[in-house]
């Protein structure tokens, strides 16, 4: 039987195992001249960064002498913490809201169709125009002085406010019918439905979704360049102008002396460190989340 | 369970389900409140002890029901009398409308979009769509069991059968207490006794699928719809599953939509045979399937079509 189909069957002609021997190759190649500068960017950020760490660097604020001590990027560390906290305080409730609506409440109506697409649209929008927004409406017009580091985590709010929705949507969505009628019929309220059987199902991806646009607010410069400004020192006062790590590193880069491009490394390694410690969590709790999507 | 311990409490109270339902009372006849005013005062009754012959579960009657899925006319016109502690099965081939009718009866069918339906269901005198019901005093005295086993998947087997008393806010129960009874009518305490802190998704389907039942008794419906539950489940559950209803139904009156008709045959005191939307009969099992009354009843039972 076995050898009738063999005989039967043609066997692979040469030029096709050509062919894909090529196009494996082709492929092979792009993939690798897509990790070159990604390695790159690795191997600069810690033989430049690792050289500006030490212990005075994560402890002190920066001193703004043009000679001698520049100091370190504490302030610069707890301005983006300080920021980036406030914001997600903002932007996590209001988008995982925007999200319960659109899912539970407002299906396919025509209204939530428009919020959708309002949504999509600010995904793409530029982080700068949001700096430029909050600038012109908060800042300009001296709402409570000029620049301020609220103003600066408002700013932020808005652009993870998109990103935010967009996740919670998906997980939402992923939560099966199912189980929402399982609750209904059991004659529970649908705000108790949402309260206690979706959200709870939904909530380790609506968490890492939040973390990562935690993630992508932190390296953000330009919501924070005309709205929270440049100070040296620390301070826990989020009315007052605040440091933050990408404005640090933006101003340091600018500078003549090796010195303080060097701390720009530093603070860029710090940044990033940061950043892949939120990573890294949020897919810790992916991977235990119920929902294998 | 006399007529002096009854209390009314309106839908739309806060849910202190201790009372009664006030059309149990003997005097039913005499009840000439409009239906309305009648209607408000649905509620659940919880005070059920395992006597069953002191109890009563309550009848369904269908009036001339009408379901659609936007412009597609999907039952038309049922009228059908669901007896009191009686098992009825709807069989009829795929897509003839036997689920979407038994959704209308607990008004799920209202949650898809698009979806509406027309005509009276009323369980005893009340109309179940009445304008000032509250659905969701409709659904706690109408259980329903779904094709697949849905348990809360964040939820532990104890929660789980505690869902329904705690998402419909009922008080003053003992949960302890309530949850051992409920898991017990569904033949499970035996089997998760020492484990009820583990996930209920951990159980076998079988399992899972008696744990949902255990969940829709713990609220104490008067009536329970099961949507065929068990085609998910191998033979052994199955059987488990059969057994259950048969005790089941000396407490509820039972509806169960199944595809299989040698469950309808084993499990229903009445079977109701349905085609395109249309009920083309209901009638004692044994007669349905020894003698029908209409050829295509016949067809089916014997297997020509379908």
């Amino acid at each position: 039987m076995s050898t009738v189909a063999q005989t039967r069957l043609p066997r692979v002609s040469p030029r096709r195992r050509r062919a894909d021997t090529i196009a494996r190759g082709v492929v092979l190649a792009f993939t690798l001249i897509a990790v070159v500068p990604l390695v790159l960017i690795l191997y600069f950020l810690i033989k430049e960064g690792l050289g500006a760490w030490s212990g005075d660097f994560f402890t002190t604020d920066p001193t703004g002498r043009f000679l001698g001590d520049p100091g370190g990027i504490r302030s610069a560390i707890l301005g983006t913490i300080e920021m980036v906290a406030l914001a997600s305080v903002i932007a996590v409730p209001v988008g995982v809201g925007v999200a319960l609506y659109l899912v539970e409440y407002g299906k396919v109506s025509r209204f939530a169709n428009v919020v959708r697409y309002f949504v999509d649209v600010m995904t793409g929008v530029p982080s700068v125009v949001f700096g430029l927004f909050v600038y012109i409406v908060l800042v300009v017009t001296k709402v409570a002085g000029t620049f301020a580091a609220w103003k600066g985590s408002v700013a932020l709010a808005l652009l993870m406010l998109p990103v935010v929705t967009r996740s919670a949507e998906v997980v939402l969505n992923l939560v099966p019918n199912s189980l929402r009628e399982a609750a209904l019929a059991l004659g529970a309220p649908r705000w108790k439905v949402v309260f206690r059987i979706v959200l709870p199902t939904a909530l380790p991806g609506i968490v890492t979704g939040s973390l990562l646009a935690v993630a992508r607010a932190a390296g953000e410069t330009a919501p924070l360049l005309f709205t929270a400004a440049f100070v040296l020192g620390a301070n826990a006062d989020l009315s007052q102008r605040m440091n933050s790590l990408p404005l640090q590193i933006f101003n340091d880069v600018g500078q003549a002396q090796d010195r303080l491009v060097q701390r720009a490394w530093g603070a860029a390694l710090t940044l990033v460190l940061m950043v892949l410690v939120l990573t890294l969590i949020a897919r810790l709790i992916q991977r235990r989340s119920k929902l294998a999507a | 369970m006399t007529p002096n311990d009854q209390r009314a409490t309106p839908l739309d109270a806060p849910p202190d389900i201790e009372s009664q339902m006030p059309d149990a009372a003997p005097d039913r006849a005499s009840q000439d409140a409009p239906v309305g005013a009648t209607a408000r005062e649905i509620a659940v009754s919880t005070d059920r002890r395992p006597v069953p012959s002191e109890l009563t579960a309550r009848a369904v009657r269908l009036k001339n029901v009408n379901a659609y899925y936007g412009d597609t006319h999907a039952i038309k016109g049922v009228s059908l009398d669901y007896a009191p502690n009686q098992v009825t099965a709807m069989i009829g081939p795929s897509g003839c409308g036997k689920s979407t009718l038994v959704r209308c009866i607990n008004r799920m069918h209202e949650e898809i979009p698009g979806a509406r339906a027309e005509g009276e269901v009323l369980l005893d005198d009340l109309d179940v769509n009445g304008s000032n019901v509250d659905v969701v005093a409709v659904r706690r005295a109408i259980g329903m069991v779904f094709q697949k086993p849905n348990p809360f998947p964040t939820m532990s087997i104890f929660d789980n059968v505690a869902a329904g008393l705690r998402l419909s806010g009922l008080r003053g129960v003992d949960m302890r207490e309530r949850v051992e009874r409920s898991l017990v009518g569904a033949g499970l305490w035996d089997e998760v006794k020492d484990r009820l802190s583990q996930p209920g998704v951990g159980l076998s389907g079988g399992q899972q699928q008696r744990l949902c039942i255990a969940r829709t008794i713990a609220v104490e419906p008067d009536v329970i719809l099961m949507d065929e539950p068990c085609s998910a489940l191998d033979p052994i559950a199955t059987l488990k599953i059969e057994d259950l209803i048969q005790e089941l139904k000396e407490r509820y009156t039972i509806v169960i939509v199944t595809h299989n008709m040698q469950q309808a045959a084993r499990v229903a005191d009445t079977t109701a045979f349905m085609l395109m939307g249309e009920l083309v009969e209901h009638a004692p099992t044994d007669k349905i399937f020894s003698n029908p009354g209409d050829s295509r009843t016949e067809e089916y039972v014997t297997g020509k079509f379908g």
